[in-house]
């Protein structure tokens, strides 16, 4: 069964209230490890053995956070930068991620039309996250177009409870192994992918 | 008999250890339980002692000198400068008035002249054991009225030196020739100015001695690892010098607090003070339980309403004119009164002074016999009397007094309770406040704490160290204790409190150097902060940015060393736990150092960024 490495990045998770529900929404089980990074290095000193283990400890790795300026929250960019080291994680030596899965957990306040070429946003989400992508290409790792949780600048109480129950059946559908990864990239989000298999399996 | 003196041995340390722990029981304070002793196993009543505790008395006396020298190394040379006007002014006006009111009443009694000024005079010294050992007890000492009969009681040490020898010169004309047991000195056949210069020689000897021979004596000695050594070494300073000041005639009380008072700023203080204790108490017990067991009973049963007319004038005499200097020196009420009820004793000098004059024959056995039982029996009071002042006086005075007012027992609680409210502790409370954590503050500075009351904070007057007052300030219901005291030994009587009687709280606490660090960590503290760590590593990188290094590079270099530092304390601490060798605490410090920088050396990689070193890539692309 895959080991799927949460990898949380909210510089100020008391006040959001969509991933303070994703979080407490999660499983506690086996195979399933959550490392809050901002509560962890909060000097942005970020510890890279440690990181580098844990990484290599798991199959699945994913980048939950929210869409800061159509990218990641600083400390994540910093994470990348010290973690992912020439010799280890790239270049001629560096092999240690070879073969793990890569997906962002992204929520944005835009609703999904605004990410679109004639929207407010004119990229897609798949785009505005293109040197991510080659970040993981360059590391031999496995990109996944992102999971969105669009429109959490409007989403009720009751919306918010929904999308964290879904994000739930998600994460553990991936730790059961029920998800394949390989077959969801010709998707633009993991979102499209999940609601197509569910009208398959509808049918 | 053979086994003669360890049968002695074991009446003493047996009665000792039943009489003391009942007296404490019942709050009447180790002193009172030793005099207890003594009476039981006295003469008078089951007789357990014989003829020798004259002797043993004498022996004891050498317990005395000990708790000066203790007390030498408590009180830094500064705090003595600053005790100076109390020493001459409030010690020697007390000498001179009681001196002088009570030989007046003997004359007036029908004592001759010259007996009654050496009576008097005699009559005039207080107990230093008896005094500090009580008042020390219970926390008296540091007071105001505390502070003034410690300074009353080092001028009546000094004073028995002039007394010794102006006694010979009361001796009436044709009287016995001195027999010079206690006056016979190495030097007391020599003139006037030969005594005068080896008194001051004997004095120069000490004070060269502390400054500049017995450091690196013991600084050589601690290297020897022995503990044992360390305590003979101590015990040899103290006997080495009541030996030089008795061969020249002064105190050996008084040599030994000063070279006291001279190690008092050394590396070593707290190992002398550690190592001397527990004979320093034994040894003060004994002294206590000889005294008991002088008590005359027989004469007191011969002749008791004249003995307790006796006791009860002297104590009377002594603390009307106590009470009177204390408040023309400015103590307030309480206090005045906490220095006259602590001080109408007379003190054990008046055993010496009263064989003495009796050898000089200017006493007679019959004027000494009821002076010295009543001299007993007034000491066996002064713990009474304290009684009365803590549970009688202090209520009533004290609790308007700011210095000494009863800690606060009002039942609120707070999130967090910081301890000591000092700069280091009031910088933490003051950002938990801001923060808007609850905060309740114990603190023993009581001007501070009317400020903080004032500005609206739940604040606690008293020593933290106390569990109910931890209890009265909602420890059961905090989270979290802050430590700031700037004691660490009090940080450590705290944090066991604490985990014995609140073991929910998390423990923060502050830690000055490695070694109470390590010793905080020992203790099971998680949360250890040492004072100046950040501090230092912040000025630090601010010197690399001053050399030319980029702020990001010394911040980071910074961020690394403290990590680095702060694995290798935790290292360092369980690898002394292994180590069971004693070392002195400034062999410690410079072992740890050595520690330290070996871990530094093994690893100096503070610039382990190297994500953002793009040598391996310039590497690698140079070689396709």
């Amino acid at each position: 069964m895959p080991r799927v490495l949460i990898q949380f990045a909210h510089p100020a998770l008391e006040g959001s209230r969509v991933h303070r529900r994703l979080l407490a929404q999660l499983p506690q089980r086996e195979g399933l490890t959550v490392n809050d990074l901002y509560e962890a290095y909060p000097d942005f000193d970020v510890d890279v053995a440690r990181e580098q283990a844990l990484l290599v400890a798991h199959d699945i790795i994913v980048f939950q956070h929210p869409f800061f300026w159509y990218s990641t929250p600083p400390l994540l960019k910093q994470w990348e930068d010290l973690v992912l080291e020439h010799g280890w994680a790239y270049g001629r030596q560096g092999r240690a991620l070879r073969g793990k899965q890569l997906l962002h957990v992204i929520s944005a306040g835009g609703r999904e039309e605004a990410y679109q070429h004639e929207g407010y946003n004119r990229f897609t989400v798949g785009e505005l996250l293109a040197p991510l992508e080659q970040t993981a290409h360059l590391c031999g790792m496995q990109w996944t177009p992102p999971y969105m949780i669009h429109g959490t600048h409007r989403m009720t109480e009751p919306q918010i409870d929904e999308a964290a129950q879904r994000f739930r059946t998600l994460v553990e559908g991936l730790c059961d192994g029920r998800i394949d990864l390989g077959r969801v990239s010709r998707y633009p989000t993991l979102n499209h992918a999940i609601k197509a298999a569910d009208a398959g399996a509808g049918k | 008999m053979d086994g003669g003196w360890l049968w002695q041995a074991f009446a003493y340390l047996a009665a000792a250890v039943v009489a003391v722990p009942i007296a404490q029981r019942f709050g009447l304070g180790s002193v009172l339980g030793y005099l207890i002793a003594g009476v039981v196993i006295g003469p008078f009543a089951i007789g357990v002692l014989g003829t020798d505790r004259q002797d043993v008395l004498h022996f004891a006396e050498f317990g005395v000198v000990m708790m000066l020298f203790v007390i030498g190394l408590e009180l830094e040379p500064v705090l003595l400068w600053r005790l100076r006007h109390l020493i001459v002014g409030l010690g020697g006006l007390q000498v001179v008035v009681t001196g002088a009111v009570a030989a007046a009443i003997a004359i007036g009694i029908g004592v001759p002249v010259r007996a009654a000024i050496a009576i008097g005079f005699t009559l005039s010294l207080s107990s230093t054991a008896i005094v500090l050992q009580t008042l020390n007890e219970r926390s008296l000492l540091g007071t105001a009225g505390g502070q003034s009969a410690f300074a009353v009681l080092l001028f009546q040490d000094i004073a028995v030196i002039p007394m010794l020898a102006l006694f010979p010169l009361l001796a009436p004309p044709g009287a016995a020739a001195p027999a010079d047991e206690h006056g016979g000195t190495l030097v007391s056949h020599l003139p006037a100015w030969g005594q005068t210069v080896a008194v001051l020689v004997a004095v120069g000897i000490v004070i060269a001695g502390g400054r500049f021979v017995l450091g690196p004596m013991l600084r050589q000695i601690a290297r020897t690892r022995l503990r044992e050594m360390f305590t003979a070494a101590t015990l040899l300073i103290v006997v080495g010098i009541a030996l030089l000041m008795g061969a020249v005639g002064l105190s050996a009380a008084l040599g030994t607090f000063l070279a006291g008072v001279l190690l008092a700023n050394s590396e070593f203080r707290h190992e002398l003070e550690s190592d001397i204790d527990p004979f320093k108490g034994l040894l003060l017990g004994l002294f206590f339980i000889a005294v008991g067991a002088s008590i005359d009973f027989r004469l007191v049963l011969a002749q008791p309403l004249a003995i307790v007319t006796l006791v009860a004038g002297i104590v009377l005499v002594k603390f009307v004119v106590l009470l009177g200097l204390g408040r023309i020196f400015r103590l307030s009420l309480d206090q005045a009164l906490l220095l006259a009820l602590g001080l109408p004793q007379v003190g054990e000098f008046a055993f010496v002074l009263f064989s003495f004059a009796g050898q000089q024959g200017v006493l007679t056995p019959a004027e000494t016999g009821p002076l010295v039982a009543a001299v007993a029996l007034s000491m066996a009071v002064t713990p009474l009397l304290l009684l009365v002042y803590q549970n009688v006086v202090q209520p009533r005075l004290g609790a308007r007094k700011s210095s000494d007012r009863e800690p606060d027992v009002t039942d609120e609680g707070g999130a967090v309770l910081v301890a000591g409210f000092g700069s280091f502790g009031s910088t933490v409370g003051r950002l938990l406040r801001a923060s808007g954590v609850p905060t309740t503050v114990l603190d023993v500075d009581s001007d501070r704490v009317d400020f903080l009351r004032r500005m609206g904070l739940a604040v606690h007057y008293g020593d933290a160290t106390r569990a109910d007052l931890l209890h009265a300030a909602g420890a059961a219901r905090a989270r979290l204790i802050v430590i700031a005291l700037d004691q660490p030994e009090r940080t450590l009587e705290l944090v066991e409190t604490v985990r014995q009687h609140f073991p929910q709280l998390t423990i923060l606490a502050r830690a000055f150097d490695w070694q109470d660090a390590h010793e905080l960590l020992d203790a099971g503290v998680t949360h250890v902060y040492r004072d100046t760590l950040d501090t230092s590593l912040r000025l630090g990188a601010d010197a690399l940015r001053l050399l030319g290094f980029r702020a990001y590079r010394a911040h980071r270099a910074a961020q690394r060393f403290l990590k680095h530092d702060e694995e290798s304390m935790r290292e360092l601490t369980g690898r002394r736990r292994d180590g069971s060798s004693y070392v002195s605490a400034a062999r410690q410090r410079i072992e740890d150092l050595e520690r330290m920088f070996e871990a530094d050396r093994a690893e100096p990689a503070l610039d382990r960024d190297s994500g953002w070193d793009a040598e391996s890539l310039r590497e690698e692309a140079r070689s396709i």
